[in-house]
């Protein structure tokens, strides 16, 4: 059926002019298949949620020199904190990316070992950002000091705030994949927790650059 | 069949289209995923090393380096998206990209427009001593 299709297609289109890829066109198929549907539309939801930082980040960069005669970034980061965070949430990143490849030879102790090393680095990333802003609030340079920290601890909290919820879901996610396997179901939950964690990091580089390096630094 | 042959059947003989995430259908094994993602983590170290680097350096004139922090930081945002996201140029990949050039623009508009709207009213502000004055006159 399908070759047959396919020579039909090249007869009426032998220079494969008309469409790209591999396959026949894919209105011949009738609708994607459902992990393709599933990974566009949570491709979707993260483009919106880039949306939404970018309100944050807009409102930070505007308010950043409103500090109403409070402490300004320069004073207030500790860029050697930042570095490290930083570090915690690359390698974080790196260890989802083997993660998703032990996924697709379905290895399971492998996709456990590296869900548990992503998880570890995340939550390393996590308690350094706690501390900093504990820090910052029991210098008395909470979120009510000054419109800039206002926006500071919008924009990173929302940013920990992903982290802390990308936590919990890999870690139902990693006791569903050990009790229930490399379901479908599972493999495109898996799919969505590594584009939402691969994100995350996209967002941090934002937040480092232009919170703390441009802020603090330049 | 190995096991190999298994994840691409997954979707049965669907190539049309890749899911965001995805590797490119066709790519081989998990060597090439690694060095994929090697090759990315080594880029983004890089980048990050850079970023960090230039602050404070005598190296480039101290206004340019806000701009240079900002390339270097576009820059690594891309080899996320084209190494660990696996949003690239590929002919199967085009509902993916077209969706996120429109991201790409609504966030330019929301940062560059607040940022520039926000510049002039400042500028167009009577200064906040000024103000106190006028306030004190009455």
């Amino acid at each position: 059926m399908s070759a047959v299709a396919t020579t039909a297609a090249s007869e009426r289109d032998p220079h494969r002019l008309g469409h790209h890829g591999s396959g026949p066109h894919p209105g011949d198929h009738g609708p994607s298949p459902k992990r393709i549907i599933v990974g566009y539309g949570f491709w979707i939801f993260l483009l919106s949620d880039f949306v939404m930082f970018s309100g944050f980040f807009a409102s930070f960069a505007v308010l950043s020199g409103a500090t109403a005669g409070g402490p300004s970034g320069r004073e207030l980061f500790d860029l050697q904190n930042v570095a490290i965070e930083t570090a915690c949430l690359l390698l974080s990143s790196f260890a989802c990316g083997m993660a998703s490849l032990a996924v697709g030879v379905r290895n399971q102790l492998w996709t456990q070992l590296s869900l548990v090393v992503t998880g570890l680095l995340g939550l390393a990333f996590l308690v350094l950002e706690l501390k900093e802003f504990a820090e910052l609030i029991a210098k008395g340079d909470g979120p009510q000091r000054s419109a800039f920290l206002s926006a500071f601890f919008t924009l990173v909290g929302c940013h920990g705030l992903h982290v802390s919820v990308g936590l919990l879901w890999m870690g139902t996610m990693m006791a569903q994949i050990f009790a229930k396997g490399f379901t479908p179901n599972m493999l495109r939950r898996f799919m969505c927790f590594s584009l939402f964690w691969h994100a995350l990091d996209i967002i941090w580089v934002a937040v480092f650059t232009v919170v703390y390096l441009i802020g603090a630094g330049a | 069949m190995s096991q190999h042959d298994e994840i691409h059947d997954l979707d049965g003989d669907w190539h049309g289209e890749v899911a965001p995430g995805d590797e490119h259908s066709g790519d081989s094994g998990v060597s090439a995923g690694v060095r994929g993602y090697l090759i990315g983590f080594a880029l983004s170290v890089l980048l990050t090393a850079a970023s960090f680097g230039i602050i404070g350096t005598k190296l480039i004139w101290a206004p340019g380096i806000p701009v240079a922090l900002v390339v270097f930081a576009v820059a690594q945002m891309g080899v996320h998206l084209v190494f660990f996201l696996h949003i690239n140029t590929g002919p199967d990949n085009t509902n993916n990209i077209l969706a996120l050039a429109f991201g790409i623009l609504i966030v330019g508009m929301v940062v560059a427009g607040s940022l520039w709207i926000m510049y002039h009213l400042n500028a167009n502000m009577m200064p906040m001593d000024k103000l106190m004055d006028l306030h004190l006159q009455h």
